[in-house]
């Protein structure tokens, strides 16, 4: 899901990706200091540990949500956390949500 | 405004958790305000439940209404339809607007989703701090703008007491003492003369200690 | 000399022009009166009064009123301290003519630490009135005979009525101020918080003199001595209101620590001494807390033994 920046990114996206079944959500943004429009990938950072910490408490894993930050420049940086999430969200597994709701429809 | 703070998730799951569909009511004002029971905090906690059950295998349908505010029957009429369905209401609204809820809609067991704190304001995002405990008779003439009631620990009218240290309350570095406020602003003001006048003893009457209160303005009444 | 208000016997050391000297004891944890008796049978002797506190801290303890009624038992002479932290204005003047029954004659009016200190932090306060207005309403109580809600009291209460004042605390610009209002209030002694800055204080006593309140009030300076250079270092950074200079601390340091005790007890007379010189200061009152056994001894080396017979 492509934003101008991270900033337009509210809690609620990042939670019904969750609840329509997403193994995990990361968000990446521009370098802190370095937001076109000041403080936007900070808010996004805030908002991230928010939802990861509503995650964990409704047992889907706050670990399953991450924010990473990186300049449009750096297309190896983009690779590494792609590959860097992809593992993480391996070692979480698939989101027990979409079991439920594969169970249900069965 | 009245400034309240959401409950741990924990807690609300618990109060929940009987019933398979519930109406999640949010309010238009205070809370919104103070970012614990608008609109955006429906959505976010009707979506946290929806998935907390559904881990749990079952399917609770959470329908999500968001009214102008609670504390008025013309609004919370509104809800009406949406009232049949529900087993519950969880009302993110103040004390104030989860009462209304419970008298309007009798037969409906209504659940807070909120902790309501105090009236106050807001020093900046995120922080809201108390400043009127409503005691019926203000006093903000006589202390400078600075409430005693409401912003001393001790709610002396006669302070600041021996533990004012620093301009801060004995209870809290992060609290200021409120006499100390008082004396910068009757200083500021050019009254700290004033700070000599005995303070007579409270009428607490109109206050909480009177029982509780209705205020009835016949010349607006229809 | 002045014309006596109360049977109060500091009211009449006092007033025939004596240095007064009082002290206090803390309650103990539990019903055994003994612990009372025990702690006011070591200083009875040199003091005219003893002050019983009033739940310190905020930390529950048997009640004031009922050690002071032990210490009358004894043929000692109580003041009883009472905190508005606990009481509506019901229980307050209930209380105080609770203490008038067993002629109590002085009254110290305090506004009692905020209970987040002691045991109970989760309980309610109560602050119907506050230390000020408290002072206001003893006066009532004797001189117009009167309750607060207008109706006469049979037997009125024929208390010496008291307050503390602290010149260390803040805001420094009011601490006169603050002492001439409890003086308009009625208050007729003031017990000051332990001095060891002694040249704020006697700064503050000027400008008391300055305002002609040391002939309304008579102030019992407050003095406690240190047990240790960390009972020092303690009390000049971790208790409110208190002032305790750099110089005082480095002497208790400076000596090692088998002698601290009577380098404090040293401290505390000279003291004493000083402030005997200055005017305006009507006596002391001394705070041994735990260590009453050493008020004789302070007592005594500062010249304030025998205790004159009234």
């Amino acid at each position: 899901m492509a934003v101008p920046c991270t900033g337009k990114v509210d809690l609620i996206h990042m939670l019904r990706a969750f609840e329509k079944g997403a193994d995990g959500v990361y968000v990446l943004g521009c370098l802190e200091g370095e937001c076109r429009y000041e403080n936007g990938n900070l808010r996004a950072r805030k908002r991230v540990e928010k939802a990861a910490e509503i995650l964990d408490k409704v047992g889907i894993g706050g670990e399953r949500v991450a924010m990473y930050n990186l300049s449009s420049s750096e297309a190896p940086q983009f690779v590494r956390f792609a590959t860097e999430m992809t593992e993480r969200i391996r070692r979480c597994g698939p989101n027990p949500i979409k079991l439920a709701m594969k169970k249900e429809a069965a | 405004m009245i400034v309240a703070k959401p409950k741990p998730i924990e807690e609300v799951i618990d109060s929940v958790k009987p019933y398979d569909r519930i109406l999640l009511v949010g309010c238009n004002e205070c809370v919104t305000v103070c970012e614990a029971g608008g609109r955006k905090e429906v959505g976010v906690l009707a979506s946290a439940l929806r998935m907390f059950f559904m881990n749990q295998g079952r399917t609770v349908r959470i329908d999500e209404r968001t009214i102008e505010r609670q504390c008025d029957r013309e609004y919370l009429e509104e809800l009406r339809g949406d009232m049949d369905g529900a087993d519950a209401v969880l009302s993110l609204a103040c004390g104030v607007g989860v009462q209304f809820m419970a008298e309007t809609y009798f037969q409906k067991p209504v659940l807070p989703g909120v902790d309501t704190c105090f009236m106050g304001g807001s020093l900046e995002r995120g922080v809201w701090t108390e400043r009127c405990q409503g005691c019926g008779q203000c006093v903000l003439a006589v202390t400078g703008g600075i409430c005693p009631v409401s912003r001393c620990a001790k709610r002396l009218f006669n302070g600041p007491c021996g533990g004012s240290t620093k301009g801060k309350c004995e209870i809290s570095k992060d609290l200021d003492c409120a006499w100390q406020l008082i004396v910068d602003r009757l200083k500021e003001l050019g009254r700290l003369d004033d700070y000599e006048k005995l303070a007579p003893i409270k009428d607490w009457s109109t206050e909480r200690a009177g029982g509780p209160r209705t205020v009835t303005r016949e010349d607006v009444r229809q | 000399m002045t014309e006596l208000k109360t049977p109060s016997k500091l009211e009449k050391v006092l007033a025939q022009g004596h240095l007064a000297v009082t002290s206090e004891c803390g309650p103990p944890r539990g019903s055994d009166p003994e612990a009372i008796r025990k702690k006011a049978g070591m200083i009875r002797d040199h003091v005219d009064a003893i002050n019983i506190t009033d739940n310190q801290t905020s930390v529950t303890r048997l009640c004031s009123l009922a050690a002071c009624i032990h210490l009358k038992g004894m043929g000692v002479e109580p003041v009883l301290q009472m905190v508005v932290r606990d009481r509506n204005r019901i229980a307050i003047q209930s209380d105080i003519l609770g203490a008038a029954s067993f002629d109590i004659h002085n009254m110290l009016c305090l506004s009692g630490d905020h209970q987040q200190f002691g045991d109970n932090p989760k309980g309610q306060n109560v602050f119907d009135i506050d230390s000020m207005q408290l002072i206001q309403t003893v006066r009532l109580m004797r001189d117009e005979g009167k309750f607060l809600g207008g109706d006469a009291i049979d037997r009125p209460p024929s208390v010496f009525v008291g307050a503390a004042a602290n010149p260390f605390a803040d805001p420094f610009e009011i601490r006169v101020p603050r002492l001439a209002k409890k003086v308009a209030a009625g208050a007729e002694f003031i017990q000051t918080q332990c001095i060891y800055n002694l040249d704020k204080f006697e700064s503050w006593m000027e400008q008391v003199r300055d305002r002609g309140l040391h002939e309304k009030v008579a102030i019992l300076a407050g003095v406690t001595p240190f047990k240790s250079a960390g009972m020092a270092k303690y009390m000049k950074n971790r208790v409110p209101g208190m002032d305790v200079p750099d110089e005082v601390v480095k002497r208790m340091s400076g000596v090692p620590k088998e002698n601290q005790a009577q380098e404090g007890l040293d401290i505390c007379v000279e003291t004493i001494q000083r402030l005997k010189e200055c005017e305006g200061v009507r006596g002391f009152h001394i705070m041994a807390i735990e260590w009453e056994e050493k008020v004789p001894e302070i007592a005594e080396r500062a010249g304030l033994y025998p205790r004159p017979e009234v």
